[in-house]
């Protein structure tokens, strides 16, 4: 029985995961171009960004140490997050390419703080190799990407969930507005950056605006990602998602 | 009746397996064939880089730069294939470490 459980999950595995490998291309994604923020704008948000990727560092170490289940998670979103925060998705509507983030599902399974680190890792590959993002902009990609996305696909999980929406539409939403806010503060930050001398808002608005084609489908995409990915979780080990404060106890049954 | 039953199970279960990874492959082949006409560019170059220039902000080279040529291809391959590893590697220490006999809550 375990052994054909085993022979199904590698059956259908093995294809997606070859089907991610066949994603490797060109990078078109939302991240900062290198260069792009003034430095004093680059510095602020490395400042921002630093205290929760340090945080998260303290509670990895914290909870790896308690529970030795939780490594192997930490390694499958960091693979997670990296995988899609680099997957471009064409969108008929826009004409153009975005990728989602992934950084709901981290936040709802490892915590806010431990998603932010993990984002940090992976942006910090795709500025050093993938010519994805920049170096100069790492502090902006995590503030956007891994503070707000996973703050966000956090607290809105919680939040649904506390008011006893069901699982996966709660992870839905997760994704689809952890997606859009993700965006919504790119496009804060880089109207804060280049306006100059120019006003704020309007700036703010145009960006914004120009991300919706493209952004609106695929906020759908990342929150039926996102759900699947915690049914699929639900389904194999629903002990792990109890363990991680995802379902109470009595929501599981055998 | 029951083997009957178990046999409409498998094929229902190979029918999901063929659908989902439809919806894997189909929007990597439209991907390709949109990447073709090179009419798709990323939002970065339509909505970020687009805007910075407006405001007189240029995008740099990057400091290790691989975008050149296929290069930029080899090295978004080659950390697909990491990352891919890593991601299987992983999901199958959870699911595996389930299978032995770790703790389910009731």
């Amino acid at each position: 029985m375990i052994v054909r459980k085993l022979k199904l999950n590698i059956r259908i595995f093995v294809p997606v995961l070859s089907g991610f490998l066949l994603c490797a291309t060109s990078a078109q994604a939302m991240h900062i171009s290198e260069g792009i923020l003034p430095w004093n704008w680059a510095i602020l948000w490395f400042g921002v960004a630093m205290p929760f990727a340090a945080y998260g560092l303290y509670e990895l170490k914290k909870k790896s140490s308690c529970d030795l289940s939780y490594k192997p998670l930490v390694g499958l979103m960091a693979a997670v997050v990296f995988i899609i925060s680099c997957m471009p998705v064409p969108v008929p509507t826009a004409g153009t390419c975005s990728h989602p983030c992934g950084t709901a599902i981290s936040g709802i399974l490892l915590g806010p703080a431990i998603s932010v680190l993990i984002t940090a890792a992976a942006l910090l590959i795709q500025a050093l190799f993938l010519a994805h993002g920049g170096l100069s902009t790492w502090g902006a990609d995590i503030v956007s990407m891994g503070v707000v996305g996973s703050f966000t696909g956090y607290f809105v999980f919680r939040v649904l969930r506390a008011i006893r929406i069901n699982m996966s539409a709660a992870a839905f939403m997760a994704g689809l507005l952890a997606d859009w806010a993700t965006y919504l503060a790119t496009s804060a930050e880089l109207a804060l950056g280049i306006k100059g001398g120019s006003p704020f808002l309007p700036l703010f608005y145009k960006i914004m605006l120009a991300f919706i084609p493209t952004q609106l489908p695929l906020g759908i995409l990342e929150g039926a990602m996102t759900a699947g990915m915690v049914v699929l979780l639900y389904k194999k080990r629903p002990d792990l998602l109890v363990k991680m404060g995802v379902l109470k106890p009595t929501e599981v049954t055998i | 009746m029951r083997k009957q039953k178990s046999e409409a199970g498998s094929w229902k279960k190979r029918w999901r397996a063929m659908i989902a990874l439809a919806c894997v492959f189909l929007p990597l082949l439209y991907s390709s064939a949109a990447k073709a006409v090179e009419k798709w560019s990323g939002v970065d170059e339509s909505v970020v880089e687009k805007y910075a220039q407006e405001q007189g902000r240029e995008a740099r080279e990057p400091f290790i730069n691989t975008n050149q040529g296929d290069l930029l291809l080899f090295v978004f391959l080659l950390a697909g294939t990491i990352g891919g590893f890593a991601a299987g590697y992983f999901w199958r220490e959870i699911v595996e470490r389930k299978d032995q006999g770790g703790s389910r809550v009731g």
